[in-house]
């Protein structure tokens, strides 16, 4: 009797032991999944570009011309966009969202830090085509008609920059883009400033204050030394869904190969508009294969930046730790 | 004293700049939402959700209905195969793996993948499925949707999971429970309302995701429920009708804007208050 009571509670026992040990790796199968993707996607991306990879080489990233129907692409057009308007979205966006850090760390009244807070995170929320939308149909038309003469008029007389700012008032174009793109990513770095500033020892603000500093100074002396690790790590962040936004700058940065000036006026195109707008309708082959490698090439800088913006939040958690 | 001055000058237009920062982020945001909605209702009718995508001159205006549908169903499959998985990896990175070498590597990759371009998901479903089948399909737009409520719902997990207090699994190890049991009974139980926040969160998320569509699930003008031909959604409808130049194309783009913004703020909304209500106590 009591050896069949031990046997059935031996066997329950192990019953459940190898239910924690399959339930167990599952979990660890799925969390290696998760990690094999990135490898995935990597090398398929490679592996679909591999044609105009042979064909072109490196030369594809410094030529500019794109001509399917001559079979002759090069990227150096998609790739200028896409780095001009993510630099003119964090031109915009880093002193907003360092403002708006700052507003809502610490001069906001207690009340009103969390809905305000709420509704930046909100921004952040708002998917990617309505911004486009939006963009295309109200802002473009506000901006060329009132934005960019007055800019033309003011910072196109600028010496060395005024090239930046001139020609035709489109609306859409580069300066759009970058605009529409700042709007977007200021939610991104104005919540990791907020957070970062949030991570200052209380008692490290209140010394500075007890020695006289006025707000301002503690902010741009305590609390940004102690927290620039994160800063810098949360406007990487906002860099890398800057250069990896779609929709929101398909719809306004005009869709043009061709650039002839430098000013930011004209139409172009970026790495993410041309796969959005043509690789739907290109035929596979040589062009499918120089749009995929178009990808590859915004994966591999994408990825170089969140890397480096993690590494970097990283270190802030890590001093955090060993300070408290 | 005239140090003084210019310290008080300083500090003053720092946050006056500071304030104006806040309104200019606000500005921005009751912008984009007024236009929304003043020129979204404008093209919310019954027709939008009874009748089909209008072809090419249409002699009517039609609605959206094919888009809604299709949409609908992407995402709810999108989320019910992406969340176990989010789940469960999520679940090892609290769990068991908060010191180990895959814990960490997959925490980071984790990390960047929650911000990777979206586009180039869509690029990778299209190489590795799409390809190869050789049709644009409902499904493997399901299956980039898929790969984007992974990370999100990974990330959320973990959190939850690990905001729950290590008192209650030592009680719980004391019954003599095992491990599996002791997750899923007690902690995963705990952080019940905080995983459903992260996938709420992780819908809003795809709801509005176009850039993954354009080259798995394309669109369709026609109704149709087979998920292996290209499947209307409600984002590349926007997208082709918004590029569009007939107006009534527009107005239904706008109209669709509109579903959208109000369906992922309301999820958002909504993820918030229940994340709160719970951790209120």
């Amino acid at each position: 009797m009591s050896t069949t009571k031990d046997s059935t509670a031996e066997r329950a026992a192990g019953g459940r032991k190898l239910g924690d040990w399959l339930f167990f790796n599952l979990t660890r199968a799925f969390a290696l999944l998760t990690l094999l993707l990135l490898a995935g996607i990597i090398v398929s991306l490679f592996v679909g570009s591999w044609e105009s990879i042979q064909k072109f080489g490196f030369s594809f990233i410094w030529s500019r011309d794109w001509n399917p129907p001559m079979e002759k692409f090069g990227a150096l057009i998609p790739i200028y966009g896409t780095l001009v308007t993510s630099l003119i979205a964090l031109i915009i966006a880093v002193p907003v969202s360092f403002g708006i850090a700052l507003f809502l760390t610490e001069l906001s009244p207690v009340w009103l830090r969390r809905p305000l807070g709420v509704a930046i995170e909100l921004l952040a929320a708002v998917p990617s085509i309505v911004y486009g939308m939006w963009g295309l149909m109200v802002f473009v038309p506000f901006f060329a008609k009132y934005v960019q003469p007055a800019l033309a008029a003011t910072l196109g007389n600028v010496p060395l920059i005024g090239e930046l700012f001139s020609g035709p008032s489109l609306g859409i174009g580069l300066l759009a883009a970058g605009i529409i793109l700042a709007i977007m990513i200021i939610p991104f770095i104005a919540s990791v400033m907020r957070d970062v500033f949030d991570v200052t020892p209380a008692m490290l603000k209140e010394s500075a204050y007890g020695v006289g500093g006025n707000t301002w100074e503690v902010i741009w002396n305590v609390v940004l030394p102690y927290t620039k690790v994160g800063v810098i790590g949360g406007i990487m962040l906002g860099l890398g869904r800057a250069l990896g936004e779609t929709m929101a700058v398909t719809f306004v940065i005009g869709n043009s190969n061709f650039l002839s000036n430098i000013s930011l006026f004209a139409p172009g195109n970026s790495i993410t508009s041309v796969l959005a707008n043509e690789f739907g309708e290109a035929p596979p082959g040589l062009y499918t294969a120089s749009l995929i490698e178009l990808g590859l090439i915004l994966f591999l800088i994408t990825l170089t930046v969140l890397v480096f913006s993690r590494l970097l939040l990283l270190r802030l958690s890590k001093q955090e730790g060993s300070k408290t | 004293m005239e140090l003084l001055t210019q310290r008080k000058l300083i500090n003053k237009a720092a946050l006056s700049l500071s304030m104006a920062a806040m309104a200019f982020g606000l500005f921005w945001l009751a912008w984009i939402l007024f236009t929304t909605l003043q020129l979204g209702v404008a093209g919310i009718s019954v027709d939008l959700f009874t009748k089909m995508t209008p072809p090419p001159g249409a002699s009517e205006p039609g609605g959206l209905l094919n888009a809604i549908v299709g949409s609908a169903i992407m995402v709810s499959l999108a989320t019910a195969l992406g969340t176990p998985i989010g789940i469960l990896a999520g679940i090892y990175l609290a769990e068991y793996g908060r010191h180990t070498w895959l814990g960490h590597a997959t925490r980071f990759i984790n990390d960047i993948l929650l911000s990777a371009p979206s586009i180039v998901i869509g690029l990778f479903i299209y190489a590795i499925y799409v390809a190869k089948v050789g049709n644009f399909s409902g499904i493997s737009g399901v299956l980039a949707l898929a790969l984007i409520v992974i990370p999100v719902v990974v990330a959320t997990t973990e959190n939850m999971l690990k905001l729950v207090p290590n008192t209650l699994r030592e009680a719980a190890f004391a019954l003599g429970a095992p491990k599996s049991t002791v997750i899923l009974k007690v902690t995963l139980k705990a952080s019940t309302a905080g995983v459903i926040t992260g996938i709420l969160l992780a819908v809003a998320r795809i709801a509005g995701e176009t850039a993954p569509l354009l080259f798995t699930a394309l669109s369709n003008q026609f109704w149709s429920l087979n998920l292996n031909e290209p499947m209307a959604n409600l984002p590349v409808t926007i997208f082709k009708f918004a590029m569009s130049p007939f107006t009534e194309w527009q107005q239904l783009a706008w109209a669709g804007v509109l579903l959208i913004t109000l369906g992922v703020l309301g999820l958002n909304i909504i993820a918030r208050v229940l994340f709160r209500q719970k951790h209120k106590n």
